[in-house]
């Protein structure tokens, strides 16, 4: 995994390959993504930026190939159900 | 996620790495784990917190809420090779079960460690199958649906 303790400005890229888009320019140019997530396919790889172990790095899901992941999305921070 | 990482030694003992995803920044992460998180579990939530600020990855795993702008409870189950295995999302309002996440993990192992497959509520230790011809019309023999209870 690389070594970017970013500071403010850093961007990662996001979804990588597959049906994935650069990012838009306007908000009115974003289009309707197709899913890519099923179940016995190969999850869409992404980059992503992160607070790990206190520092901010990007990563990427590739990173973890050989190992079991589970990825976890939630609604937002400071929510408890 | 704090349920999540209260489990975390037993994940990470079979070998399982989590990634936490929401659309906060990261530096909301940083001050939610200072703040709050590290008062509920020592040390604080113990796996990265990845930031999805555009919902863009939460859109390609179809959990990305465009009107709240917010990421739904997904869970995906990756195995090594990268192929998601499992899934699992949730409206806001409820949360997930843990001990159905570390029984999928097992179950999944199992099944890739030996071939077999594994009935209703499975469990190591208890009976797997052998998928084959022979089991056709004769899964009664060898499993009950009480066992998955």
């Amino acid at each position: 995994m690389p070594e970017n303790d970013d500071g403010c400005v850093s961007t990662a890229r996001g979804p990588i390959g597959g049906n994935a888009k650069a990012a838009p320019a306007r908000q009115e140019e974003r289009e309707v993504t197709a899913v890519t997530a099923r179940v016995g396919a190969a999850a869409p790889d992404f980059e992503a930026s992160a607070l790990v172990a206190g520092r901010f790095k990007n990563l990427r899901l590739s990173d973890y190939l050989g190992h079991w992941v589970v990825l976890c999305f939630y609604p937002g921070d400071f929510t408890f159900v | 996620m704090t349920a999540v990482a209260a489990r975390y030694a037993e994940l990470r003992a079979l070998d399982v790495e989590v990634l936490s995803v929401s659309t906060d920044s990261r530096f909301v992460h940083k001050i939610w784990q200072a703040d709050e998180l590290e008062r509920m579990v020592p040390g604080g939530v113990p796996f990265p917190m990845l930031s999805d600020q555009n919902g863009r990855i939460g859109e390609i795993y179809g959990v990305y809420d465009e009107a709240a702008g917010v990421d739904l409870r997904g869970r995906f189950l990756i195995d090594p090779d990268g192929v998601i295995q499992a899934m699992e999302v949730l409206t806001p309002a409820v949360g997930r079960n843990v001990d159905e996440l570390i029984r999928q993990v097992q179950a999944f192992q199992h099944v890739r460690a030996t071939g077999e497959v594994t009935p209703s509520g499975w469990r190591p230790g208890q009976t797997a199958l052998h998928p084959s011809p022979d089991l056709a019309g004769a899964v009664w023999k060898v499993w009950r649906p009480q066992q998955g209870q």
